[in-house]
């Protein structure tokens, strides 16, 4: 430990705050006893189709295209993924043999030195 | 009774978030001991921070010195997705009463997107199981945390590649979006905004300024997705 227990304990409460503070502000911006505005009601609407899209891309965030595996073990993974669930529509099935597949890319096949 | 029945019917919805919180949570933990915080640390922060990425960043922050302003301003830059999570959850928590503030608090990239895809059964009250999605998550984050930090280096499991288990769950979760809603373009601007600022901005900046030009762009082309969308339904 570089901090002290007290300095760690006032880092710790910050981002806890900082935190809840980014989830609760659109809820303490529109109260639920007022009438959402129709932009709003709009947005929360949409937002889910792109911030999931927006997700997928930032657990990607680290992955090299040009060097290393090229991304591949996550390109074949995804592509079995979507394949796997447009077909059958199990999420369990389509995660489960994702990641063990992912697993398997990653461990033994594109073993990175 | 009421709340019995709806557990049964969150959990399974929850399994996924199970496995990558366990593993993720654990991954946590034992980075976090490893900088000389024992268990109890990594049990509070999972209890009052519960936010992944950002317990992450929380160990660099932790083991970097004692900059309260520079750490709430990263917290806020690592968090600021979060403002669009409780825009798409105004209507869903509006009655949920004395419920709201612990949703509203666990609103992280896992639950979120779990209340954006399921449905709750027709015989189960909604807002337990919206609950109960959300207190299954953070319990398996905290278990996760906690054991990651009391077992440790004892772990000799190769485990690489476990996390792309939280990939998995937003690839199938889009997937299922892609399905049921047929105007696509929410979704296109999404990938393909964020795409974009991440070649331009790199790995480290480009969150914001991707969330930005979502929002322009879906308040530009509001019209045309809002036509698309009644036309749809009339078809």
């Amino acid at each position: 430990m570089i901090l002290t227990v007290e300095q760690s304990i006032y880092m710790i409460l910050v981002m806890a705050l900082i935190t809840f503070l980014t989830r609760a502000l659109p809820f303490i911006i529109f109260p639920g006893n007022k009438k959402t505005p129709k932009y709003i009601q709009y947005l929360g609407e949409v937002l889910p189709y792109a911030i999931i899209g927006m997700l997928i891309v930032y657990c990607l965030k680290d992955v090299k295209l040009t060097s290393g595996t090229f991304g591949l073990p996550e390109c074949i993974a995804i592509i079995v993924i979507a394949c796997l669930h447009f077909r059958f529509e199990n999420t369990l099935l389509s995660i489960g043999i994702g990641t063990v597949l992912y697993m398997i890319l990653v461990q033994f096949i594109f073993v990175s030195s | 009774m009421k709340n019995r029945t709806a557990f049964k019917a969150a959990f399974p919805y929850t399994i996924p978030v199970l496995a990558g919180y366990l593993f993720m949570g654990m991954a946590f933990g034992i980075l976090l001991q490893s900088k000389g915080y024992h268990f109890g640390w990594a049990f509070f922060m999972a209890l009052f921070m519960y936010a992944g990425s950002m317990q992450f960043v929380a160990i660099n922050l932790l083991t970097g010195g004692f900059h309260l302003l520079h750490t709430a301003f990263m917290t806020l830059m690592v968090n600021a997705r979060h403002l669009f999570y409780g825009l798409s959850m105004l209507e869903k928590f509006k009655n949920m009463g004395s419920k709201k503030p612990y949703m509203v608090f666990s609103l992280t990239d896992e639950t979120y997107s779990l209340l954006c895809s399921v449905k709750p059964p027709d015989h189960v009250d909604k807002n337990w199981f919206y609950f109960f999605i959300a207190l299954l998550n953070q319990s398996y984050w905290i278990t996760g945390c906690t054991l990651g930090a009391i077992l440790g280096s004892l772990i000799t499991f190769n485990s690489k590649g476990i996390d792309f288990v939280m990939t998995a769950l937003f690839v199938v979760i889009f997937i299922g979006q892609w399905k049921s809603n047929p105007n696509h373009m929410p979704a296109c601007i999404g990938v393909g905004t964020t795409v974009l600022c991440l070649l331009i901005f790199g790995a480290t900046n480009f969150l914001l300024p991707s969330m930005l030009c979502i929002l322009v762009l879906l308040t530009v082309m509001r019209k045309k997705i809002e036509e698309n969308h009644t036309h749809d339904l009339n078809r």
